[in-house]
């Protein structure tokens, strides 16, 4: 029995791992009824749907849409990818599927442009950025104060189809590198593309060649759970086929008297859910109906929490130190982060009085070219009044002389014909004094 | 505070989907529900975790019911405290066991709280309890914020609180209002009415209204809550159970022999008192409740909850603590800190009292 301390002292104790403890086992007389728990736990789940996101890692054309068409047997909506792309970038699409009354939110990331570009050097960067943005955006939402996990949207990717082409001879060296980029953030699992176009011989050597490769590398790619006993089979059997060759077709072709989906060519028809001719059903197997919460469970306990730790490591936080008390990881990011903001907020009121004087000064220099304006108009109001004025003048000036020489004008007339008259008479009267004196 | 489902509700689905996530038609199958498989072998062998604590006043039988709950001795026949003088401060007293049942494994922690309203001068009596609850909340809350965690984190918080009211008839004494009106805040609390034999059917049923108008009153929200219902489904089947609390439950741990079949029950003169007989007590509503219903649902409410709500008060907290240079710690929460917890489910009337104390 153990004896607890009165509740004022705080003691703590260590779980090594649930079923390895010294516990009483207790044995029950009779049914209590918690073997109802499982379905107690599921039907929880059920009612809050699952989330399932799938990475499509491959060149263009390689016939990512059409896999996943095929797997999960239906027409997801989008139109095939041009070759013309400039850099990679990653397309997320979301779906609701259901099945009786399990309600699964699939997002289905691409990655458009892969492999297209003449250099690849940075072909892996958007999709590790993708990967690490989601882990970062479920970090932030487990850092916050309030914060609601349950109704959480995860949209971290839970798995990774690494498509490969099939050449028959070996791992590209884009693969290589993109593939050891990727095996420590996601569940990697590759899969050889349009596996109709590879003979059975050598498709063998084809997968076996892959895989030395990858081990050599030392690329991590997903493994299928052993440790359950009820799955541990299943796994261990379908792990030997690794890479899966797998042939995607969304159009059905009468093979015998059932409609089937495959792929019909002049020498014959490749089936798609026939094991001898592809791996699909494997795949679907493997990635769904036995793996789905495998995967989903690693991408959280493994990936997730690895990311976590080297985020958190990255900004400074330590567990404990060997004498003092634990650091405490909230604060120090809450107190960062409010330094931060502080910072932005004193950014922010610089800019802001930065802007207050722009707007002054730009404000005095206006009123002052108004100022300037009103100056020269008056001047120039001024100086036409003067001119007017002169103007005037001068006109009155010019009546005046006018005046003065109609007068002058009028009097001269006077004269010349006072003159005129007189110097007629005067010639009128030498006339006659001459005609007199002819007489 | 966003309310949990509880029963499947297949067709109605209190998430509309989004316009961004279309509903797509699948023409054919293609497994999606063997998730639902993959998650009951994860959760067998992973085991399932449950710790309930009992509160009341000794000799109501609090050690009897976990015995007949959980049929099994859990506790030892003689509970702590019989012929021994009455200690002094309370003293929590927990157990831990592995049950299984039908492959299904369940770590049962039981919490016993002897001496609780024993002493004559009980004020505070409370305190010791809140401070177990908060320190698990608290154990929890450390790991979680960790760098390098654990994959699956132990959880010692407590789940379920049953209550054990004493028979008197009447309605709920002082300590019990004020009791209940603070642990609601902090843990699921389902309250009983105790060795329900010594009332009559009629009896009970006044008794039970009277307490459910008390806790009306006070504002005492018992499990299940109220604003927790999210669909139809669960309003109709919490409706039906809240009617019915508390229940009135008899406990017994020895079997005797009725009509040819063996049945737990107490032998009195004038009869034998069956536990399981929905007409003699309300036991089997009880054990339904805890365990064959509603169980993943209590550590539900308790984990989204009661445990956010407590994360968020520290974390506030702990600004008001003064930095230093460096980092700022999350520096030991004190007893007086965690003895009296501020939610945010408010009454005000019980607000002030722990506002003084504090």
């Amino acid at each position: 029995m153990e004896e607890r301390k009165p509740a004022h002292v705080l003691r703590s104790f260590k779980y090594a791992g649930f079923m390895n403890e010294e516990l009483r086992n207790l044995s029950l007389s009779g049914h209590v009824g918690f073997d109802s728990l499982p379905d107690q736990l599921v039907n929880k789940s059920t009612s809050q749907g699952f989330c399932f996101n799938i990475l499509c890692v491959g060149e263009t054309g390689i016939g990512k849409s059409t896999l996943m068409d095929t797997l999960f047997n239906t027409k997801f909506e989008s139109d095939p990818a041009t070759h013309n792309e400039p850099g990679v970038r990653l397309k997320a699409r979301s779906y609701e599927l259901q099945e009786s009354n399990v309600r699964l939110k699939l997002t289905i990331v691409d990655t458009v442009g892969f492999g297209d570009q003449i250099n690849k050097d940075d072909s892996y960067k958007p999709i590790v950025e993708y990967i690490d943005a989601q882990f970062e955006a479920y970090l932030q939402e487990e850092l916050k104060i309030k914060r609601s996990l349950f109704n959480y949207h995860d949209t971290r990717i839970h798995a990774c189809l690494y498509f490969i082409a099939p050449t028959g001879h070996s791992l590209k060296s884009l693969d290589l590198v993109t593939m050891k980029k990727l095996d420590s953030k996601v569940n990697i699992i590759p899969i050889i593309a349009k596996a109709d176009t590879i003979a059975k011989n050598e498709l063998h050597k084809f997968k076996s060649k892959i895989m030395s490769e990858l081990v050599s590398n030392g690329v991590q790619i997903y493994q299928f759970p052993t440790d359950e006993e009820t799955v541990a089979e299943i796994n261990a059997t379908m792990s030997v086929h690794l890479p899966f060759a797998v042939v995607g077709s969304t159009e059905e072709v009468k093979i015998g008297n059932k409609m089937a989906k495959a792929r019909q060519y002049p020498w014959g028809v490749v089936q798609v859910e026939n094991e001898n001719h592809c791996d699909f059903v494997k795949l679907r197997e493997m990635l769904i109906r036995v793996n789905m919460e495998d995967l989903r469970e690693q991408t959280h306990t493994r990936h997730y929490e690895l990311y976590r730790r080297c985020k958190l490591e990255e900004m400074g936080f330590k567990d404990t130190d060997p004498d003092s008390k634990p650091f405490s990881l909230q604060e120090t990011y809450e107190a960062k982060r409010n330094e931060f903001l502080g910072e932005l907020q004193k950014k922010e009121e610089e800019m802001r009085q930065m802007f207050v004087m722009r707007v002054k000064e730009k404000e005095a220099e206006l009123k002052e070219a108004e100022k300037e304006l009103h100056e020269k108009f008056d001047l120039l109001k001024r100086t036409h009044q003067e001119e007017k004025k002169k103007v005037e003048d001068k006109k009155k000036e010019l009546e005046e002389e006018v005046n003065n020489f109609q007068k002058k004008k009028a009097a001269a007339q006077l004269l010349q014909s006072q003159a005129q008259q007189s110097g007629a008479q005067q010639t009128k009267k030498d006339k006659d004094k001459k005609n007199a004196s002819f007489t | 505070m966003d309310p949990l489902r509880r029963s499947p509700s297949p067709c109605l689905s209190s998430r509309p989907s989004s316009p961004s996530t279309p509903p797509c038609e699948m023409l054919g199958p293609v497994g999606i529900e063997a998730v639902l498989d993959q998650l009951k072998i994860k959760a067998m062998k992973m085991g399932f975790e449950f710790n309930i604590m009992v509160v009341g006043q000794s000799g109501l039988g609090k050690s009897t019911m976990v015995n007949t709950l959980f049929k099994s001795k859990v506790w030892k026949s003689n509970p702590p405290g019989l012929g021994v003088p009455t200690p002094q401060t309370l003293q929590l007293h927990s157990l831990t066991h592995v049950i299984e049942e039908k492959g299904v494994k369940l770590k049962l922690t039981v919490t016993d709280t002897p001496g609780f309203g024993d002493q004559i001068n009980n004020d505070n009596c409370w305190d010791p309890i809140l401070g177990y609850i908060n320190e698990q909340y608290e154990q929890y809350l450390q790991e979680e914020i960790l760098i390098t965690r654990q994959r699956h984190i132990p959880d010692t918080r407590v789940h379920c609180c049953v209550y054990f009211v004493p028979p008197t008839g009447h309605c709920l004494r002082p300590l019990d209002i004020e009791f209940l009106q603070r642990l609601c805040r902090t843990v699921n609390v389902v309250p009983v009415i105790a060795r329900a034999d010594s009332l009559t059917m009629e009896e009970r049923e006044t008794f039970r209204r009277r307490i459910q108008q008390n806790l009306r009153t006070h504002c005492i929200d018992v499990y299940p809550q109220m604003c927790f219902d999210e669909d139809i489904n669960d309003k109709i089947l919490n409706s039906k159970l809240r009617d019915r609390i508390p229940f009135a439950v008899v406990g017994a741990d020895q079997e005797h022999l009725v009509n040819g079949r063996c049945v737990l029950g107490r032998k009195t003169k004038w009869g034998i008192i069956e536990v399981e007989n929905m007409a003699h007590c309300e036991f089997p509503l009880l054990r339904d409740l805890l365990i064959r219903s509603h169980l993943q649902d209590l550590k539900d409410i308790t984990h989204n909850i009661h445990y956010e709500n407590y994360r968020v008060i520290r974390l506030n907290e702990s600004h008001l603590l003064p930095r230093g240079p460096g980092w700022v710690n999350l520096a030991p929460a004190s007893p007086g800190q965690l003895t009296t917890p501020r939610t945010f489910k408010v009454c005000r009337g019980a607000h002030d009292d722990s506002d003084d104390e504090f």
